[in-house]
């Protein structure tokens, strides 16, 4: 563990392990989530989704519903008062369907009603004639099928040019020789199912109408103003009369940067002209946001035999599902981060994403690099057994340092500790073996009380990882953050400070504190609620950005108002007040060539952050059950703003990249998904979650703010392939797709 | 139909509709939204209240079966205005991240307290394993109630 904070813990400021401000509310149940909204006259809102995967719409009927008891408005395609089409990145996807729905549970029309269950009535009544089409649901056929899109939205971006259907992107990093033969060669093939977010609070929000055509919405969201800039074109109002406001959110984990009830209940709440408030069903949660891409991964891994990576060649293909969202930055992600944090000279790395009819896909904790990396990792095991070579040393004879160049030829000029996490995570103590008899539930199996121990084996798995900070490839990346200074009722100065930036439970609410009572050197502090309607845009709480981007602008907009303070002698009197605004942008990034994955000039990331893990795993070969028994890490976070809020982003992380090994996927049959609950689809408990050792590896980050960089993705991205690692150790089999199954460990292995 | 429900030690009426679960209308007709709604098919337990002293999901107790019964929700825990130990402990720990899980935890704590006031790590585990959190990896919330249970 770190050394402990030594500055006085009362203030809160960087570097010292606070109380969450937003903890007491929590644990009384005053926290206002998005579900718990309220307004007089309220209506609820419901949305009839498609039962089909690929289906025309042929015709709607409404004419049953209109007349129901409680109704008051029933909308199509026909009542969308704008834009038909929204997205986060392409406008690819209907408000509400019109011509045809590309995948199960899609939105089709709308029902406002006194009650929810009037209103799930009233849905029900209403007849949609659907003709069924060709499903694209292979994604290594998608690009021999008709397009599910006829307009190429993805086209004329700047990415490489690929005339075959239903690709939404497809990527190349040519590096060096990519032909370069080594003296040792391994090879694999890796899949992933899809992983959902299963963030707890469901989709939910509360529209307002103003009376003057415009509308006030109260959402659980990731990025208010991109919510916003989607919105307001859609309800075909100026941007100025619709105004987004932070809710309080329950998880979001890339789940929330795509729009969910916010048009449909200002559809509604307009039509109407009430309150309206729409709260997803978990099963609706199922199809009200995108999902981790699934993945099918080839990767060859050419060594010489001291150890020495020569050549990575690996082929990815991404299911993006109906919709692209943000499935153009993730397969960039994929590829980017493919090789792992190795320096390497020669790759070929190829990477793309295909339209189909599953569930759409865009981003999650990991984006992209939690795919590859289970992949490299499990190559890089391999490697290490065909070389007679201790996994860790090959890791450490390859780690990437500072002044090395990632496949993209961007040269590492920043924080890039790789040796130092891995030396650290190996270093830490495995726990000995605990002795049977034992209580079942410290076995595999557990309550279940499946075995005394028999047919037990341990193993110890090892992982490296890592992504970007913030975004990338030329993206104008920026926070804004206003500070309000004025004198209170006795004379103390006290900072109102405003900054869009959505706490997601990830803790930035303190983040902004912390860093203003730092600048400021002031106790009273507080942060007025996040909203479209006072200052601009945050950027999203997404690609560990927000820690250092919030910092950032609040450090910029304290230090101009501290500078106005002192012009004005140091003091304010009673009705004066200093209210400044600034902006930060973190360095400006490039986008990649697009034929060889190069960069251009510059670096297409700003920066880059590295965990190790070492796991221990005991599975039941005989039953295929596993428990996993300890984990250890070492993560590089730059600088930790509040430690035990790091702590706790690892732990968490970890336990997400554990379910995807052993656990969770959205199962689909013919596009349809068939576990939208979580009684089918599990994600870890108590019972499930091991003791997680970690240490902070703190090496600051020269172009962040204090040194920061974000800590919220790298435990995801590692933990799946370690978790995996030590699976592998314990049972030794291949265990190439995850979630592992009960039947890939105990049943007989294919031909 | 009409139901009157002890919530809190305060009588709650209502005018609900039959097939209203009991979260439903602890939520949206007795004001008392601290009971979430994360999975309304009792996988989650973030809807854990007292009924009668028993630990239950909420959303799969219909309101009118709770007619002329007692209710402690999370509201209810918190003693003459001071926060319940397992409360502060949470707050201490860093047990809270984005807490929608957090209510039910808590009452599930408070129940397991109750019952075993010494909970070995094993019973801690158990105890909680009916209530789902996807953000805290639950290490910082088995340190809660350790600490509630004066352990730490």
């Amino acid at each position: 563990m770190s050394a402990a904070p030594t500055r006085k813990l009362e203030l809160g400021r960087v570097g010292e392990a606070v109380k969450r401000v937003d903890a007491i509310p929590k644990v009384t149940g005053e926290f206002a989530y998005s579900s718990d909204l309220f307004a007089a006259g309220m209506l609820w809102g419901h949305t009839v989704r498609s039962p089909h995967a690929h289906a025309g719409v042929v015709s709607i009927d409404i004419s049953k519903a209109v007349g129901m008891a409680g109704v008051h408005a029933v909308l199509t395609h026909e009542d969308v008062p704008g834009d038909k089409r929204y997205g986060l990145e392409f406008a690819d996807q209907p408000v509400l369907a019109f011509d045809r729905v590309r995948y199960f549970g899609e939105p089709v029309a709308l029902v406002a009603a006194e009650h929810p269950e009037q209103a799930r009535r009233a849905a029900e009544a209403i007849e949609v004639e659907y003709e069924p089409l060709e499903l694209v649901v292979e994604p290594e056929r998608a690009a021999d099928q008709p397009a599910i899109h006829p307009q190429r939205w993805t086209e004329g971006h700047g990415y490489r040019d690929d005339p075959r259907a239903n690709v939404v992107r497809d990527m190349r990093i040519v590096r060096g020789d990519p032909d370069a033969e080594g003296e040792v060669s391994v090879e694999g093939y890796y899949e992933l199912g899809i992983q959902d977010q299963a963030f707890l609070g469901p989709e939910s929000g509360l529209a307002v109408p103003d009376g003057e055509g415009g509308v006030d919405i109260y959402v659980a969201t990731q990025w208010l103003h991109v919510d916003r800039d989607q919105v307001a074109p859609c309800l075909g109002l100026p941007k100025e009369q619709v105004r987004i406001h932070l809710a309080g959110v329950g998880g979001a984990f890339g789940g929330r940067e795509d729009l969910s009830m916010q048009v449909h209940g200002a559809m509604l709440a307009l039509h109407t002209n009430r309150p309206v408030k729409m709260v997803y069903t978990r099963e609706e949660s199922f199809f009200g946001h995108v999902h981790r891409h699934p993945a099918r991964i080839w990767a060859e891994h050419r060594a010489n035999r001291d150890g020495k990576l020569v050549n990575v060649r690996m082929r990815i293909l991404l299911d993006g599902g109906a919709y692209a969202s943000s499935s153009t930055a993730v397969t960039s992600n994929a590829a980017s981060f493919a090789v792992g944090p190795y320096a390497i000279e020669n790759a070929l790395i190829e990477s793309t994403c295909v339209y189909t009819n599953n569930p759409p896909c865009g981003a999650m904790r990991g984006f992209g690099a939690v795919q590859t990396c289970f992949a490299s990792e499990a190559q890089m095991d391999k490697l290490a057994a065909a070389l007679g070579m201790d996994p860790v040393e090959l890791r450490l004879r390859n780690a990437m340092a500072p002044g090395d160049a990632l496949p993209t030829g961007q040269k590492i000029t920043g924080s890039m500790p790789v040796a130092d996490v891995i030396r650290k995570a190996a270093a830490l103590p495995v726990p000995e073996p605990e002795e049977l008899p034992r209580d079942p539930i410290r076995l595999p199996g557990g309550a279940g009380n499946t075995t005394r121990g028999e047919g037990v084996r341990r193993g110890v798995g090892f992982a490296v990882g890592f992504k970007n900070i913030g975004y990338s490839e030329g993206f104008d990346d920026y926070t804004a953050a206003r500070v309000r200074l004025f004198a209170d009722a006795g004379g103390e100065l006290v900072a109102e400070i405003h900054c869009a930036a959505a706490e997601v439970g990830q803790g930035v609410t303190n983040v902004i504190l912390q860093t203003a009572r730092t600048e400021l050197e002031l106790e009273n502090v507080m942060l007025a609620p996040g909203t479209t309607a006072a200052v601009d845009s945050a950027g999203s709480a997404s690609a560990s950005r927000m820690t250092w981007m919030a910092a950032g602008a609040v450090q910029a907009a304290c230090r101009a108002v501290r500078d106005e303070l002192e012009r004005r002698g140091g003091t304010l009197g009673e009705g004066e007040e200093i209210d400044l605004e600034r902006i930060y942008r973190h360095p400006r990034t490039f986008p990649l060539d697009p034929e060889t994955g190069q960069v251009t000039e510059g670096r297409a990331h700003v920066a880059l952050a590295c965990a190790a893990m070492r796991v221990v795993v005991e599975v039941d070969v005989e039953l295929g059950l596993t428990r996993v028994v300890w984990i250890g890490t070492a993560q590089d976070v730059g600088k930790a703003v509040n430690p035990q809020a790091v702590y706790g982003q690892i732990e968490g992380g970890t336990a997400q990249g554990i379910g995807l090994a052993l656990m969770e996927e959205i199962q689909t049959r013919d596009g349809l998904i068939t576990n939208a609950s979580f009684t089918d689809y599990l994600i870890p408990t108590a019972l499930d979650m091991p003791p997680v050792d970690a240490e902070l590896v703190e090496d600051p980050e020269p172009d962040a703010p204090y040194g920061v960089k974000g800590v919220g993705e790298p435990p995801t991205v590692v933990s799946t392939a370690a978790v995996m690692s030590a699976m592998r150790a314990a049972t030794g089999r291949e265990l190439d797709r995850v979630p592992v199954k009960p039947d890939d460990i105990c049943l007989p292995e294919g031909p | 139909m009409n139901i009157t429900v002890t919530v809190n030690g305060e009588p709650h009426q209502a005018e609900i509709w039959p097939g209203e679960s009991l979260l439903f209308a602890l939520r949206e007709r007795m004001g008392l939204p601290g009971s979430k709604n994360a999975c309304e098919q009792g996988e989650c337990g973030s809807c854990s209240v007292l009924l009668d002293g028993r630990l239950v999901c909420a959303c799969l107790v219909l309101a009118v079966q709770a007619d002329g019964h007692e209710v402690v929700t999370v509201e209810g825990v918190a003693e003459d205005g001071e926060l319940h130990r397992v409360q502060d402990a949470f707050v201490q720990t860093g047990a809270v991240q984005c807490g929608f899980c957090t209510p039910g935890l808590i009452v599930a704590a408070v129940d397991l307290l109750r019952h075993t006031p010494q909970p070995t790590d094993d019973d801690i585990r158990e105890a909680l394993s009916g209530n789902l959190c996807r953000c805290t990896g639950y290490a910082k919330i088995f340190d809660a109630v350790r600490l509630a249970a004066g352990q730490a």
